[in-house]
């Protein structure tokens, strides 16, 4: 049994974990504000807000309904247009339409949600920010420049915004309606009245879930049918934190929760910056991390992005847990070292030492919000001009996440001088070993990581000279 | 005579912006279900060509929840969808021509029904050869309607004059019309044998007559009826009918309520998108850069069936010299059968695809000839008194007006100054510029199709209902129509609704299409509203005893008589004129006068006007990794005088953005056995927030705008979407600028991948 907030309804349903927010709120709720355009994450017509706990604070974000599994929405808010509609229109409301910033309307509500979503979150309301919020939002009409002047208009809005005890603040401006103000104090007496564990059907195997953004697009049918063992609110998956040098992230970290965490931004301060090229920000709200990696997709952006930190992986078997090289997990496409019935537990990499630089470089036919034609990582640093530590690791150039082996055994103990470097993508060329494919062809995959290792050079090291000698060769 | 003296530039905020921004706005899937509705789903081809050698369902009809299966072979009327030329069957009947064609129809109690009879349908297929690519149908004679020719002069004589002759190959791809709501249709049957369906269509008569068609039944039988589309772009024009046609065959049948929404990769595989194309050309100019002569041939890709096709081709041909005075030209065009879905409909209709290829041509001409290729555009762009290949003499012509403002307002020398120096300071980001002029005529150049009429009734308590024959689906028409009948009326639009559009209030129909929607029907609201101020006119002069040139109007719902305000208002006159039993409601019609077009000799004046303008595109390639950004893209753009200019803004904004991703990212991608590969929206890209350009200036260009336009307000819809063209031309620069040597063909869109190669080419 599930019990959440919807809008001002306390709701107790039976339905299937695995069935989707998004038809429990059209279909069943007869919302119809929420739109379906893709059932993919990819359009963000679905878009609604989710309350929920994070370090005690009642937090809003964004999601894609369509691939959120309704036993995530356990214990927290969940919020459609007709949960913000109010007599008159909001300013987010408001902003839209004298900018028209609506044309056809079916995208429409997504980017109310979104800016909504922007509107009742603690941190600065820059224009930037504004814009990161709809990240996730197609719109097929407008070419978003209206969009972008409600943006502006919604962020001058927000400039008299206190810093804390902004709900009373947002209701009394009407960004919200006031049942708003009541809802942190009846999610905690939901929460305390939640049966402890999530519900058992009987000792059937279960299949783990976490956000959903994968499970949900390829077999919706079947995770709705299947009793499900929800992975995402985990209490003990959920935390990040370094013991004896080594970062160690819960399974069930998603991306954003990874990106906004003090250590990682310690760890990688250019984090924000490779983190907007992955997926969106309603996807990040709900992706974890160790859904990317078990997915083991060839061009998995978080898999590539640990395999250049090195990372290891705890797997859990009920009482037995083992630890294995995250480069050694993957072993075919779609095969991993790993049992039916072991799941990541934790995510662990060393905190990089002063003088690593890390890189991550993603070129997709459209910049954001898209899946790569070849990604790639790199942590380098150099020691006296000659390579001390490397690891590079490349994606849409093999069946799986590759961590380039090879290149990085060939590149360990040398100066990067032209000749290093051309024999360095001769390596590079032979162990990797792409596919043309609606992303590319094979010859663009093989050239597009040459020039993304030369980026990572680029960005890692002083060796201009010797990149734009392989360049303008 | 009633008039208003309401400014009519006044911009009226979209009535429906409301609706939109709280979710109360009702698309197709949001009508509220009735009891008993079942669901549809198509069963579709897996391969591209072949016969169907076996199919067995009977495992599939077994599953709980399956209501019926339907064939070919349950299709009381004609097994038949297309438009323009009966060559589609709604179900495939022993053959597929294509992947994603319809061969059966599920019908369930739910949507997970019949989903999982879906992967139980044994279907066996003896493959037959696939063709994808235009040239190579049109190399083994497969073509879809009969070739067209328009020329003007004699370009093979004008041609042995020539100083400077350069030839090559141009090639567009399709687009995706990734409408944000899907492809959807609910069907009920009704009394006397009738069908009901609300659609999501641009296009209700070919929905109508197609139901009819495929039903054995009169129009009069099919009821059709649209509130709003989630976005059309052409791809609800003709393709609509498929989904209804499904709907109401089961409804028919079953004698139940049908829903059929396609999933979102259905909708991609099964439908139609814009025509790729490929093209020969061949341009002539003499020492001073004068186009003496310009010959194309275009090979469409029309998909397996023609659809809008042939109508497409032949606008293609209508702009196949954009905005030049070429004095010798000859056009060939040939639609091209292919074993992909039949191509559509899609914003610009084959003009944009046709003036790639010219701006292709000039462009050859002057990286070859080593000049500007502005130089050439500027000095060969049209007048009044051009005459086109189509024989319509240019009038109130605006393109060197808006070439020239834009040169001057967005100072394009300084940016060529400003993109050099830049280009000379860094190695491994270039910049790239280039100009963009559009002419894009303005009526359907089928003629018969501009005609249009609207319903107007006033009831008693003043408050007014308008129908007409056009579809709302984000262009803002709706708001539009009620402006011009708020001015008629010299009324507020707060008392007049818009009604859905529906064939029993207005028929026949055209779609809502060729830019012309607002035109048509507005010109039809105005005829009608002007029968009914005719009468409350002659009513007032009666009643109150004026003269009879007394001056009646209303402004702001009160009554003036030559000038003086009465103390009778807009109410207080129509609850008068019923008292009196005057007919408070009326018909317009409209047809467009002077166009006229003869296809025996590819000779007349198709167009009511055209729309006029010029774009400057600058961009940024990263010359490491391939990428690119659109920096501006800064337009002088010929509204006429736009009625609306939140509108008409929203729409030039949405059109070039719409065109620069048909341009650069937007890539629709097959296998070489026909299979869609970029088949989700996580394989086809549209642009999102971040890849549109970082300034876009639209200029209003002052004109005094053109009497067969509503309220001279010209038509906006699709002349904007080439402005796009620009963003490839400026990449290509930019790669030039990184690589002079760079071999480029001219092929869109130019992807990543194609400007990494680029770069890095050997020409």
């Amino acid at each position: 049994m599930l019990q959440f907030i919807l809008n001002n309804q306390h709701i107790i349903t039976e339905l299937a974990a695995g069935s989707t927010v998004l038809d429990f709120v059209r279909y069943h709720k007869m919302l119809k504000g929420t739109k379906i355009g893709c059932r993919e994450g990819d359009c963000g017509a679905c878009t609604l807000l989710v309350g929920d706990f994070e370090k005690d604070q009642l937090v809003y974000r964004s999601v894609t309904s369509c691939l959120m599994p309704l036993g995530n929405a356990q214990g927290k808010h969940i919020v459609s247009v007709e949960g913000i509609n109010m007599e008159a229109l909001s300013p987010v409301q408001q902003a839209l339409v004298e900018t028209n910033g609506t044309q056809c309307g079916f995208c429409t509500l997504g980017f109310v949600m979104s800016f909504t979503g922007f509107v009742l979150t603690s941190k600065q309301h820059t224009y930037e920010q504004a814009i990161a919020a709809v990240d996730g939002n197609i719109c097929r009409c407008t070419g978003y420049k209206s969009i972008e002047r409600s943006a502006k208009i919604i962020c001058d809005q927000l400039s008299a915004k206190p810093v804390t005890q902004t709900m009373p603040w947002l209701v009394e401006n009407k960004f919200l309606p006031p049942y708003f103000a009541s809802i942190e104090a009846r999610l905690r007496t939901l929460r305390n009245n939640l049966v402890a564990g999530p519900s058992t059907n009987g000792l059937a195997p279960k299949m783990p879930l976490g956000g959903g953004t994968d499970l949900i697009v390829q077999k919706p049918l079947v995770v709705k049918r299947s009793p499900v063992e929800l992975l995402l609110d985990a209490s003990h998956l959920k935390t990040i934190a370094i013991i004896d040098n080594e970062c160690h992230i819960g399974a069930s970290v998603t991306v954003t929760e990874f990106v906004e965490s003090p250590i990682i931004q310690q760890a990688l301060p250019e984090v924000n910056k490779f983190i907007k090229l992955v997926s969106s920000t309603p996807i990040r709200n709900m992706a974890t991390l160790a859904g990317n990696i078990i997915n083991a997709s060839p061009i998995g952006d978080m898999s590539i992005f640990f395999l250049a930190l090195d990372a290891s992986l705890v797997l859990r078997d009920a009482g037995n847990a083992r630890t294995v090289k995250l480069k050694e997990f993957y072993k075919g496409y779609k095969q991993l070292d790993k049992q039916t019935t072991e799941q990541i537990e934790t995510i662990i990499f060393q905190m990089p030492a002063a003088g690593v630089a890390f890189n991550f470089e993603k070129v997709c036919k459209r910049m954001y919000l898209d899946i790569a034609s070849v990604n790639s990582a790199c942590s380098i640093s150099l020691t006296n001009n000659r390579v001390s530590t490397i690891h590079l690791s490349a994606g849409g150039v093999a069946p799986f996440p590759k961590y380039l082996f090879n290149t990085c055994a060939y590149l360990q103990g040398k100066e990067i001088t032209t000749n290093v470097l051309k024999h360095a993508i001769e390596i590079m060329n032979d162990e990797i070993a792409p596919i043309s494919d609606v992303r590319g062809t094979e010859a663009y995959k093989r050239f597009l990581l040459r020039q993304l290792l030369l980026a990572h050079l680029q960005q890692c090291t002083p060796a201009p000279n010797a990149i734009k000698q392989v360049l303008f060769a | 005579m009633i008039v208003t003296q309401e400014n009519k530039t006044g911009h009226l905020a979209n009535v429906d912006a409301a609706g939109h921004v709280t979710g109360r706005s009702i698309y197709v899937d949001d009508v509220p279900l009735m009891e008993g509705t079942l669901f549809a789903k198509i069963f579709d081809s897996k391969i591209a060509h072949g016969k169907i050698t076996h199919f067995d369902s009977s495992e599939a009809e077994n599953v709980e929840g399956i209501v019926r299966i339907f064939s070919a072979k349950d299709i009381p009327g004609a097994n038949e969808i297309g438009g323009i030329i009966h060559d589609e069957p709604l179900l495939a009947d022993g053959v597929v021509t294509f992947q994603g064609q319809p061969i059966l129809l599920i019908v369930a109690e739910n949507e997970d029904a019949a989903e999982d009879a879906m992967k139980l349908i044994k279907v066996e297929y003896e493959s037959l050869p696939v063709i994808t690519d235009p040239k190579e149908a049109f190399q083994q004679g497969q073509l879809l309607c009969k070739s067209r020719v328009f020329s003007k002069g004699n370009a093979d004589e004008a041609f042995a004059n020539c100083k400077y002759i350069f030839e090559g190959e141009a090639e567009t791809g399709g687009q995706e019309h990734l409408y944000l709501e899907t492809h959807g249709a609910y069907a009920y049957p009704v009394e006397h044998g009738g069908i009901r369906i609300v659609s999501s269509t641009q296009g209700l008569r070919h929905v109508q007559e197609t139901v009819a068609h495929v039903l054995r039944v009169g129009m009069h039988a099919i009821e059709v009826d649209v509130t709003r589309l989630g976005g059309g772009f052409g791809g609800k024009e003709d393709q609509a009918a498929m989904w209804a046609s499904i709907a109401a065959l089961a409804a028919y049948h079953l004698s139940r309520p049908v829903k059929c929404i396609p999933h979102r990769m259905e909708d991609m595989r099964m439908s139609g998108k814009r025509n790729p194309y490929k093209s020969d050309y061949k341009i002539g100019l003499d020492e001073q850069y004068n186009i003496l002569a310009y010959q194309a041939i275009y090979f469409q890709n029309g998909g397996a069936a023609a659809d809008l096709s042939p109508a497409i081709l032949e606008r293609t041909l209508f702009h196949g010299t954009n905005s030049y005075n070429i004095p010798h030209i000859h056009l060939t065009a040939h639609s091209c059968k292919t074993n992909l879905p039949p191509n559509t409909a899609f914003r610009g209709f084959g003009g944009p695809q046709g003036m790639f290829v010219i701006e292709a041509a000039i462009d050859h001409a002057a990286k070859a000839l080593g000049i500007e290729t502005a130089t050439i555009q500027r000095r060969n762009m049209m007048d009044d008194g051009t005459e086109f290949a189509y024989g319509q003499i240019v009038d109130q012509c605006e393109a060197k007006n808006c070439w020239d403002e834009a040169e001057v307002r967005f100072n394009v020398n300084a940016l060529r100054e400003e993109i050099a120096a830049f280009n000379a300071s860094n190695d491994l980001v270039k910049k790239g510029i280039a100009l963009m002029p559009i002419c894009f005529g303005i009526s359907f150049t089928n003629t018969m199709m501009n005609q249009a009429r609207a319903l107007v009734h006033v009831y008693w308590d003043g408050s007014v209902s308008v129908s007409t024959g056009a579809v709302e689906m984000g262009q803002g028409v709706n708001t539009k129509m009620l402006q011009v009948a708020a001015q008629c009326f010299g009324i507020s639009a707060k008392r007049i609704k818009l009604e859905t559009t529906n064939t029993t209030r207005v028929a026949n129909t055209s779609p809502s299409a060729a830019s012309a929607t607002a035109d048509l029907n507005g010109k039809a609201v105005i005829n009608a509203c002007k029968q009914i101020t005719d009468r409350l006119t002659q009513l007032a002069k009666t009643f109150f005893n004026t003269a009879e040139d007394a001056e009646i109007t209303i402004v702001d719902e009160m009554l003036f008589i030559n000038g003086v305000q009465q103390k009778d208002s807009w109410n207080d006159l129509v609850r008068l004129a019923f008292q009196q039993r005057i007919n408070l409601s009326a018909k317009g019609h409209y047809a467009t006068p002077v166009i006229n077009f003869d296809k025996t000799i590819e000779k007349g004046h198709p167009f009511a006007y055209h729309v006029y303008g010029t774009a400057i595109t600058t961009t940024t390639v990263d010359c490491l990794r391939g990428t690119y950004e659109i920096d501006a893209v800064h337009v002088v753009h010929d509204f006429g005088s736009s009625m609306n200019k939140n509108i008409d803004l929203g729409q030039c904004e949405g059109g070039i953005v719409q065109g620069i991703g048909w341009m650069t990212i937007e890539e629709v991608v097959y296998s070489a056995e026909g299979k869609l590969l970029s088949n989700a929206l996580s394989t086809y890209k549209v642009p999102d927030i971040y890849s549109v350009p970082k300034e876009l200036n639209i200029h209003f260009l002052h004109t005094e705008g053109h009497e067969l336009a509503i309220l001279k307000s010209k038509a906006v819809g699709e002349p904007p979407l080439m402005y796009g063209i620009g963003a490839y031309f400026a990449i290509r620069n930019a790669i030039l600028a990184f690589n002079p040597n760079a071999g480029i063909p001219y092929s869109a869109p130019i992807t990543p991948e194609k400007v990494l190669m680029a770069l890095y080419s050997k020409a």
